[in-house]
């Protein structure tokens, strides 16, 4: 038995939550509904929108309703098997090396480790995209190793190139915009999650597990995508 | 049928190429877009006899020039009360009319509304992305924005005089604007809910296609702000830590961590998007299912309007033989 909150959103929306706060098995949920709904959606579902302890079902007004609609997710919730989820691992190259680290001397200093340790940590997380937000393609990464874990710094630098690798706290992300932000600067890649690729436009599905590899400066300057 | 060209002399900030909007990416951090004023949008093919959701333009208040340098075209003018002006011919928007090479057309802002939208009877060629060309101002994602310099691009351009002259405009409610409260209320102090939905806002200048900053009594928060990153819609209105409310409109983050103190409804979200800083506004608590019904309704009102003004009126002299039969048939 899966205990669920379900919440109507204005005329066309349905939030099933299943914790208030942030927990693994909160989130395992929210992906094996995601996945539950991708494979037998509800009448009227127009997109499911998973987050961190809920999921967001945007449906049509014309065809279903909040009621109707939370009663075809209810045995969905019920049934759901977190233990079984899909999950695809995403290789990221990343360049470590100045100028495309500029933060990695302070993330360094406020750890108590040699920049050589971070990187050799941060390549060591293990890594699982727990949603999207803030812009397309900004697919936030859980799993940042506590050793390297840093706030957010106080003021946000703008103007960062898209494909920075930044981190705050337990949180790991590969920008695809030029944006400030006000989280560590710590690597480039060269692996684009805005692929592109009209069959498949984002590199990560929400739940995938993420491995980052160390390239070169110069392999970010060729271009080589390994 | 030919080809038009139309070159911008002129374009204010946030004038951008709309369709009516990528769906369904929201998953992966990306907003619909499409038209702030969706009904007129719908309006401005309706009146032409497109079909549903091709490019349009959206103009902002910072106003539009263009000059037809090739071919011909009818275009409509829909949206915001916005003054035109069409080879000295002044005008206002909801209207039809068709420029000629060597034709000038200025929309700036008018008395009433926030954005116009000008559709073309052909295909306005632009970007695309995610197989849409409607624009993400805050990225430029999509078809972009239109500046000073650029060439627009019409395929298959058609005249249909038939369809010049005024537009019917929709009738819109001018009551308070209807929200469901909730996800978050749970966050707020008792009185917050009361306050938003009895006292009066208005629209502050921090107004853009990504969100409508409020003026108005603050909604207190209890203790702690952060809630976990949760789903936002078009239609949220979040509350951040000083308790000003933003409305969040069509290119709205996907997910945040502000909590919720209600959700505008759909069919209301037009009419909100047309009022300008300064406006107030005032907001009215509905029951979700009360929501639902007003969806349904307004739905069917709204294929009714289009329908009725995607029906060519015919020429000018069509019209008038009609006119005369008419008077013929009251006279007999």
């Amino acid at each position: 038995m899966t205990d669920a909150r379900y919440t109507p959103v204005a005329d066309h929306a349905l939030l099933i939550s299943f914790a208030s706060e942030i927990s693994d098995a909160a989130h395992q949920k929210v992906i094996a509904l995601d996945q539950a709904l991708a494979d037998d959606p509800p009448p009227g579902l127009l997109e499911a929108v998973p987050a961190m302890v809920n999921l967001l079902i945007d449906f049509d007004p014309l065809i279903t309703d909040h009621t109707a609609l939370q009663a075809s997710v209810e045995p969905l919730v019920q049934s759901l098997k977190p233990q079984a989820l899909r999950r695809a691992t995403r290789r990221v190259q990343v360049c470590y090396d100045a100028p495309f680290a500029p933060d990695l001397p302070a993330v360094a200093r406020a750890t108590g480790l040699s920049e050589d340790a971070v990187i050799n940590a941060h390549l060591a997380g293990d890594y699982q995209v727990l949603m999207y937000g803030f812009a397309p393609g900004y697919a936030y990464l859980g799993g940042v190793p506590d050793a390297i874990q840093v706030p957010r710094k106080p003021v946000p630098l703008r103007d960062v190139p898209a494909g920075s690798v930044i981190i705050a706290g337990p949180q790991c992300l590969i920008t695809t915009l030029t944006m400030p932000t006000g989280w560590s600067i710590i690597g480039r890649s060269l692996t684009r999650v805005l692929t592109d690729d009209p069959d498949h436009p984002f590199l990560f599905d929400i739940g995938d597990r993420v491995a980052f590899e160390r390239i070169s400066a110069d392999q970010l300057a060729g271009g080589s995508h390994g | 049928m030919a080809d038009a060209r139309l070159a911008v002399s002129f374009a204010g900030p946030l004038v951008t190429f709309q369709d009516a909007g990528r769906r369904g990416h929201l998953r992966h951090g990306v907003a619909a877009s499409g038209p702030m004023d969706r009904l007129a949008f719908d309006a401005a093919h309706s009146a032409l006899g497109n079909p549903p959701g091709g490019t349009a333009i959206e103009v902002s208040l910072g106003g539009l020039i263009l000059s037809c340098t090739q071919g011909s075209v009818t275009i409509s003018v829909t949206g915001g009360d916005f003054a035109t002006d069409h080879g000295g011919a002044k005008g206002r928007s909801w209207q039809v009319l068709t420029l000629k090479q060597g034709d000038k057309l200025t929309l700036r802002a008018g008395a009433a509304g926030s954005w116009a939208y000008v559709a073309f009877a052909g295909h306005l060629k632009a970007p695309m992305w995610l197989g849409h060309s409607a624009t993400h101002a805050g990225s430029g994602l999509g078809g972009g924005a239109l500046g000073a310099g650029q060439v627009l691009h019409i395929d298959d351009a058609a005249v249909r005089e038939g369809r010049e002259g005024e537009v019917e405009r929709p009738a819109r409610g001018d009551g308070p604007v209807r929200v469901v409260i909730g996800p978050q209320e749970h966050c707020f102090e008792a009185c917050a809910t009361q306050t938003f939905t009895t006292q009066p806002y208005s629209v502050s200048d921090a107004y853009d296609r990504m969100g409508m900053r409020l003026k108005g009594p603050e909604l207190p928060l209890k203790g702690a702000l952060s809630i976990p990153s949760e789903p936002i819609l078009r239609g949220s209105v979040q509350v951040s830590g000083d308790g000003v409310p933003t409305v969040l409109l069509a290119d709205h983050q996907t997910t945040g961590g502000y909590p919720k103190i209600a959700t505008v409804i759909a069919p209301d979200l037009d009419r909100l998007a047309q009022r300008r800083a300064g406006q107030t506004l005032r907001f009215e608590t509905i029951p979700a299912a009360q929501a639902v019904a007003i969806a349904r309704n307004t739905a069917h009102q709204r294929r009714v309007y289009l329908e009725r003004i995607s029906i060519a009126r015919g020429t000018l002299q069509q019209r008038l033989m009609r006119e005369n039969l008419n008077h013929g048939a009251a006279f007999d």
